[in-house]
């Protein structure tokens, strides 16, 4: 290994520079906005999964005193049929624009059906119980396989399955299917001693981010559209509600507030394009909030999925074949990530023989969307436990057998990428010399499991400027939305390369119509990419100004050098001066400087992460308790390493949510019954035990400091870690997610 | 939220003429915890609500070893478990109160607002059954008294009529070598509603070794918290053995009449009904063993 | 419509009056009368914590208070909490000890905190997650929450 870079600012765990805002009640989020003549918003959903809307009429609520406009679907321009490009992946827009207002039929319990503007929340509330909904009442389709049952009730008359290049011709709710290929299957799965092949089920979970979706607009007479709101990207917000709305993006303000939590459920908007709406028809801003079961019901989870996984290997332990059907709800429009979840779903372990399918299934309930490495985790909930079956029966730790397939820099995945540098191997051999590892977990009824996780992380466009103040500061601006401390990441990236302390920068998160165009903040790209331009940006202003020094010192520019935050003539006179001073002599030199970048880069380096987790069985009750948790991951090179290892537990948890007691529970209906945080059982302090970590630093090749995206690997490996940790514990393997204790007591025949 | 009014009442009679005066659109506002929530929800219809904690009467909280506790209506979680004297005598009561919501919900919440809110899942009635506790309730005709296994009446219906509301519950003193326990089974290990509960007390003989009487009551199983009555006679007077005990947490599952729900499934309950009566006997011996 | 009530009462410290419906919760009060938006609505029926304010000395879920019921009472959010120049020590804990990413459930951590520290100043790691546990946090884990009360707790 080559020998570790000195770094100054990076890898220090500075003060993050909201911080005092955070701790004091004085940051603002979406929804603690203001505005004079503020109306507020509420948004009435159909008590129906699938349903035929008849007719709407508001009359009655138009009445009510203060209330001050209503819309619905017939509010939005007419929606073609056509894919819109936003960034993230084409969609297609009548799609997008049924799924703010439901214009023909209702899809889902949730789904939004019109929309009341009046002077406060409880009039407008009160006013969506008066609009006359006629609803001819279908039968819901709610799991997958039942889905695709030719005689299943059919969502969408016009989807017919795409499969391999080929169109179906009859209406299906298999909106797509996906095939990766590498090798021969049969002849990888006739050289294994050994072939293991199970099912797994696994439930609709939420984010959970504790803040719910808002949006405040208003609508100026000139026709300028400004809206604040708490987003994962102001510049895909603007994107589309520019689509949604039919209106020129020039005209559109997108202005991010403080965000309070999105881990993927905040890209896609909802309530944005109504309260636009609204604030239109009103001529008053008009803030739109959702409560907690309006984000359970009608902002996108992350998919239930059926899943098969055979996995053969020779009596050494070496993997010959994989392979896999991954079939994925979508919710009530086409689009689950069962892409991402076919990328990820082999790709730690370097295998000659793949077969992955992957199917997109349209059910009555909310269009999913973006979890954490969404459709990863899913995906190695069943790899991961076959692996583990696979080196039990083999007689081999389940580390080794890890690493003795563990993929490696050079090795393709089935989906075609070849892997840089990685640091799988790495991240096992930390968890293998951890001292959880070698630790005795003897008891009766306890139990320890291993598993691991890909992700693939992306790059996407970032801007930043940095204007250099007068006394050796800089302002940093930036596009990105800080959800969990990138302004200290992206801001210490800058004050490296500057020779300058991180608190020395100020970090500043600004609206769309102040920065460059700047991705969402998801695909954990933020540190790795907006980190990338800031470093760039820094780099502009490193040059202008040795540009400032040479006319100050009177030579020519290839003679400056910048060491340690000071420039200096390389020949000639011994002349110095540090960044600070020569901040203090712009003027003088030619004026302000404002160093600039944009950046998609392309070398986003994977994420790799292996998690050990001992748990204790009540056989009684069928509840699992988590002892210890240990979570190591390349993380490339830790920036902050407070905000990495904040990452990794905070990941881990949601992990354990999912695994143990999160889901989405319906009726025969087709409603959810427990949308509510008394009811979807989130992990609370409570529950857990402290979560160790252990960064690995296998520096990425395509970033200057070897960033690796960090956020969201660490949700893939719990799943399947605590199912083999309850194996171990009471031989009973786990298919099904959440091992709720119900499903436990199920497991072990008690019940 | 629909629209109501608010009315502070300082006194019990101005509390159950109010009562009388607007009907069942009006609701007693004690910690408001399940109130609040099912108003702003529309689970509730309500035109008025009446304030209670001004009144001296169901704010009482007293103690006396000789005659009981008196707990008023309206006295939160927090300040039952802050009184020693209550945590020493009534350790079932002390165990359902510390699990009731999370700590901001105990600094509202009470026994006596989880006994009028009548959920089958209340963790707080099965201790106030086994314990022999009572409720003094005062109407516009008068006070009457009933026990609390007879107060509730269907999820979310009391015998309180037109006019009537709970100003108190009254305890009795704990017998010698008698204690109580309640434990409830959750999937997580704060903040859920219980999927069954079960509480016990016990009373022994001077060796411990015998049950001279018990009480088992059980929460999340039927319409309303169940005294089960055929359990707690199977113990009285026998020899502690785990035999005894199984035969108790059998009794106890046969009247068990448990739904399936979001929370739980019926199977599930039933079987958790066995599971947790044994744990709750076998608590409160252990705590009378426990003691000096 | 329901007449507004008039209500006095004290909140960190200053006397403060306005007028409200009496289905207005505390936390709607805070919010949108006083713009105190401190306290943040996350559930709004008492599961999250995020609007966790403390009234007369004892933690509350401001969302289950009504607005007409603090009349005469005294009530403390995250607001009043730092002096002028200096931090509350649970509030340099939370920073020191990166305790919050998103930030939307801090307050009411912090809030908490003190409440449980004003009681208990010396508490175990257990009984600091008991406490905590009607606070729901989505981004940390609750590891570095823990520890920053743990270290508050040395701090003071």
């Amino acid at each position: 290994m080559s020998e570790k870079k000195e770094y100054k600012v990076i890898g220090t765990r500075p003060i993050r520079h909201d911080g005092v805002d955070k701790v004091t009640g004085r940051a603002i989020y979406g929804a603690d906005f203001q505005i004079t003549g503020l109306l507020h918003g509420r948004v009435l959903r159909s008590p129906h999964a699938h349903a035929k809307i008849v007719s709407i009429d508001t009359s009655r609520a138009e009445a009510l005193p203060g209330v001050k406009g209503i819309v619905t679907a017939q509010d939005l321009p007419a929606a073609e049929d056509k894919m819109a490009d936003l960034g993230e992946g084409a969609v297609n827009l009548k799609y997008l624009c049924d799924n703010i207002l439901a214009s023909d039929k209702a899809l889902y319990k949730g789904h939004a059906i019109a929309a009341v503007a009046a002077s406060n929340p409880h009039i407008a509330e009160e006013a969506c119980t008066l609009i006359d909904v006629e609803y001819e009442v279908l039968p819901p389709v709610l799991e997958v396989r039942q889905a695709m049952e030719p005689d299943a009730p059919i969502l969408h008359d016009n989807i017919r399955t795409s499969s391999l290049g080929e169109t179906g011709d009859k209406p299906s709710n298999v909106a797509s299917h996906l095939q990766h290929k590498k090798g021969d299957i049969e002849k990888g799965f006739t050289e294994a001693d050994v072939v293991i092949e199970r099912e797994f089920v696994t439930g609709t979970v939420h984010q959970g981010y504790i803040e719910p979706h808002n949006a405040t607009a208003l609508y100026n007479p000139d026709g300028q559209l400004t809206v604040w709101c708490s987003t994962q990207g102001a510049f895909t917000v603007r994107e589309q509600l520019a689509e949604i709305l039919q209106y020129p993006i020039s005209k559109i303000k997108v202005v991010p507030l403080e965000i309070g939590g999105g881990f993927g459920g905040k890209i896609n908007v909802y309530i944005k394009p109504v309260a636009a709406l609204l604030a239109k028809k009103t001529g008053k801003p008009v803030k739109v909030l959702m409560n907690r079961a309006d984000v359970f019901e009608g902002t996108g989870p992350t998919p239930a999925s059926y899943i098969t996984i055979k996995i053969g290997a020779t009596n050494d332990g070496k993997i010959t074949a994989a392979q896999t059907s991954l079939v994925f709800e979508a919710g009530a429009y086409p689009g689950s990530p069962v892409g991402a979840g076919a990328m990820c779903v082999f790709a730690p372990y370097n295998i000659e023989n793949v077969l992955i399918d992957g199917y997109d299934v349209v059910v009555n309930k909310p269009k999913t969307a973006p979890y954490r490495a969404p459709g990863a985790t899913n995906a190695a909930f069943g790899t991961e436990t076959v692996i583990d079956e696979l080196a039990e029966t083999l007689y081999i730790d389940p580390l080794e057998i890890r690493l003795k397939n563990g993929a490696k820099e050079g090795d393709r995945r089935a989906d075609g990428p070849v892997f840089p540098r990685i640091g799988f191997i790495e991240s096992i051999e930390a968890a293998k010399e951890h001292p959880h590892y070698a630790s005795s977990n003897g008891k009766k009824y306890h139990g320890r499991g291993v598993a691991s996780g890909f992700w693939f992380n992306i790059g996407l466009e970032s801007s930043v400027t940095i204007n250099v103040n007068p006394d050796g500061t800089v302002n940093l601006v930036e596009g990105s939305t800080d959800i969990g401390g990138t302004r200290a990441s992206i801001a210490m990236q800058a004050a490296e390369v500057l020779g300058i302390p991180a608190e020395s920068v100020n970090p500043t998160v600004v609206d769309t119509n102040s920065i460059g165009y700047t991705a969402v903040t998801g695909g954990s790209r933020t540190t790795y990419a907006t980190g990338y331009a800031a470093y760039q940006a820094a780099q502009d202003v490193v040059q202008q100004m040795k540009t400032r020094a040479a006319k100050l010192w009177d030579v020519k520019e290839d003679n400056i050098q910048f060491v340690d935050g000071e420039f200096s003539s390389i020949n000639g006179k011994e002349q110095q001066i540090s960044f600070r001073d020569l901040s203090a002599r712009l003027g003088e030199t030619g004026g302000p400087v404002i160093g600039r970048a944009t950046m998609n880069p392309a070398g986003a380096g994977g994420a790799f992460a292996t998690h050990v987790v001992d748990v204790a069985v009540d056989v009684e009750t069928g509840k699992v308790e988590i002892l210890r948790y240990t979570a190591t991951q390349d993380a490339g090179k830790a920036i902050h390493p407070s905000y990495v290892e904040g990452q990794i537990q905070g990941g881990v948890v949601q992990g354990i949510g999912w695994a143990l007691n999160e889901e989405y529970i319906y009726n025969a209906d087709g409603a959810m019954t427990n949308a509510s945080f008394l009811d979807y059982r989130m992990p609370t302090c409570l529950d857990l035990p402290m979560i160790d970590t252990v960064i690995v630093e296998v520096p990425n090749p395509g970033h200057p400091y070897g960033v690796r995206g960090v956020g969201e690997v660490p949700i893939i490996p719990p799943p399947a870690a605590i199912a083999n940790a309850i194996y171990d514990a009471i031989g009973v393997r786990m298919t099904e997610l959440p091992m709720s204790p119900d499903r436990l007591l199920k497991a072990m025949g008690k019940i | 939220m629909q629209a109501f009014e608010y009315i502070n009442a300082k006194t019990v009679s101005e509390a159950v003429s109010l009562l009388y005066e607007k009907g069942d659109k009006a609701r007693i506002l004690a910690g408001g915890t399940d109130l609040i929530v099912q108003a702003r929800e529309g689970k509730r219809t309500l035109g008025w609500m009446i304030d209670i904690k001004s009144i001296p009467d169901v704010n009482e909280l007293s103690y006396d070893s000789e005659t009981g506790l008196t707990l008023g209506a309206s006295v939160p979680c927090y300040q039952i478990y802050a009184a020693d004297a209550v945590c020493n005598a009534y350790p079932g009561l002390i165990d359902a109160t510390t699990i009731i919501g999370g700590t901001a919900i105990q600094g509202r919440a009470g026994v006596g607002g989880n006994l009028c809110n009548a959920s089958p899942a209340a963790d707080g009635i099965p201790p106030l059954i086994v314990l022999n506790a009572t409720c003094n309730i005062a109407g516009t005709n008068g006070k009457r008294e009933i026990p609390v296994e007879d107060f509730c009446t269907a999820p979310g219906q009391t015998v309180l009529e037109k006019g009537e509301m709970l100003v108190s519950i009254k305890i009795p003193a704990p017998q010698q070598n008698s204690s109580s326990y309640y434990l409830r089974f959750i999937p997580r290990n704060e903040m859920d509603i219980a999927v069954v509960g079960a509480g016990a007390a016990v009373v022994l003989d001077d060796k411990k070794e015998r049950i001279i009487s018990a009480r088992i009551a059980l929460a999340a199983v039927a319409p309303t918290p169940l005294f089960a009555e055929e359990a707690s006679t199977l113990l009285a007077d026998r020899e502690i053995s785990e035999a005894a005990i199984d035969e108790a947490a059998q009794a106890a599952q046969v009247i068990a009449r448990p739904i399936s729900d979001m929370r739980g499934t019926a199977e599930q309950r039933t079987h958790l009904v066995g599971v947790l009566t044994r744990r709750a006997l076998n608590g409160a011996i252990q705590r009378v063993r426990d003691a000096a | 419509m329901v007449r507004k009530s008039h209500v006095q009462t004290t909140i960190n410290g200053e006397t403060v009056e306005f007028l409200c419906e009496p289905r207005q919760s505390l936390l709607e009060v805070l919010r949108d009368e006083l713009h105190l938006t401190g306290a943040k609505e996350g559930c709004n029926n008492g599961n999250c914590g995020a609007c966790s304010v403390i009234l007369d000395g004892r933690l509350v879920n401001s969302c289950l208070v009504l607005g007409v019921e603090i009349d005469g009472k005294s009530v403390e959010t995250i607001e009043g909490l730092a002096e002028p120049d200096k931090l509350h020590p649970i509030q340099d804990a939370f920073l020191e000890n990166a305790a919050l990413q998103c930030g939307i459930c801090t307050p009411g951590f912090i809030m908490s905190a003190k409440a449980l520290l004003d009681k208990n100043p010396n508490p175990t790691e257990h009984e600091v997650r008991y406490w905590l546990a009607g606070n729901l946090c989505r981004c940390t884990g609750y590891d570095k929450i823990v520890r920053a009360v743990l270290d508050a707790v040395a701090a003071t």
